[in-house]
């Protein structure tokens, strides 16, 4: 079985991205607005995920 | 009134027999139980997501929670997380049955694996909610 290294940000993308598309088929009652939910829950995750990352780094200095 | 909206109510919930199969299809192979319900685009994106979220894992050399018993927390943390990498079907009994589950290891990547495990399990009870949703006529 191959072992991949990720880091931590391509691991937050692809975990952000699955996240999303499947919260955005399971969620709404048609397709366009599930579109945009699915686009709006990876917009979410990716501008927290800079937002406490900054955070982190200027928590620690 | 209120008979009229119990009797509206009695009409409109499905038996059991309506929602079983397609849930029990989509634990087993994530999408599953909506490619049963003709919704094949949403079970392709289903069965993709989840199985990628998976395989990344397993990659990473994630752990793969056993029933323990500890104290509370660790008990809790030990069945919860054995529930949801279950959740996953046949990804899990497959990858048990050929033994790639690993033992647990320091570092983040397997950190991160462990969670992608968990969470793959976690959004495939999500997608059998929607199919028993979806089957249930409660949904389109």
């Amino acid at each position: 079985m191959p072992k991949i290294n990720l880091s931590h940000f391509e691991a937050a993308f692809l975990f952000s991205l699955f996240t999303s598309v499947v919260m955005g088929v399971t969620s709404r009652k048609t397709d366009q607005e599930r579109l945009r939910y699915g686009a709006y829950c990876f917009g979410c995750f990716i501008v927290f995920l800079f937002a406490i990352g900054w955070a982190m780094k200027l928590g620690h200095g | 009134m209120a008979e009229t909206t119990s009797a509206s109510m009695s009409e409109a919930a499905k038996p059991v027999s309506a929602w079983i199969v397609p849930v029990l299809v989509g634990w087993i192979v994530p999408g599953g139980g909506h490619f049963m319900l003709k919704k094949t685009g949403r079970g392709a994106l289903l069965l993709v997501s989840i199985g990628l979220m998976f395989l990344f894992g397993l990659f990473m050399r994630g752990m793969m929670f056993t029933p323990e018993k500890g104290d509370i927390l660790t008990t809790l943390i030990n069945y919860g997380g054995f529930v949801c990498d279950m959740a996953s079907g046949i990804f899990y009994f497959a990858a048990t049955m050929f033994g790639y589950n690993q033992p647990d290891m320091p570092g983040d990547v397997h950190d991160y694996g462990t969670k992608f495990l968990v969470t793959a399990g976690l959004l495939n009870i999500l997608a059998m909610v929607d199919a028993y949703e979806i089957a249930a006529g409660k949904k389109d």
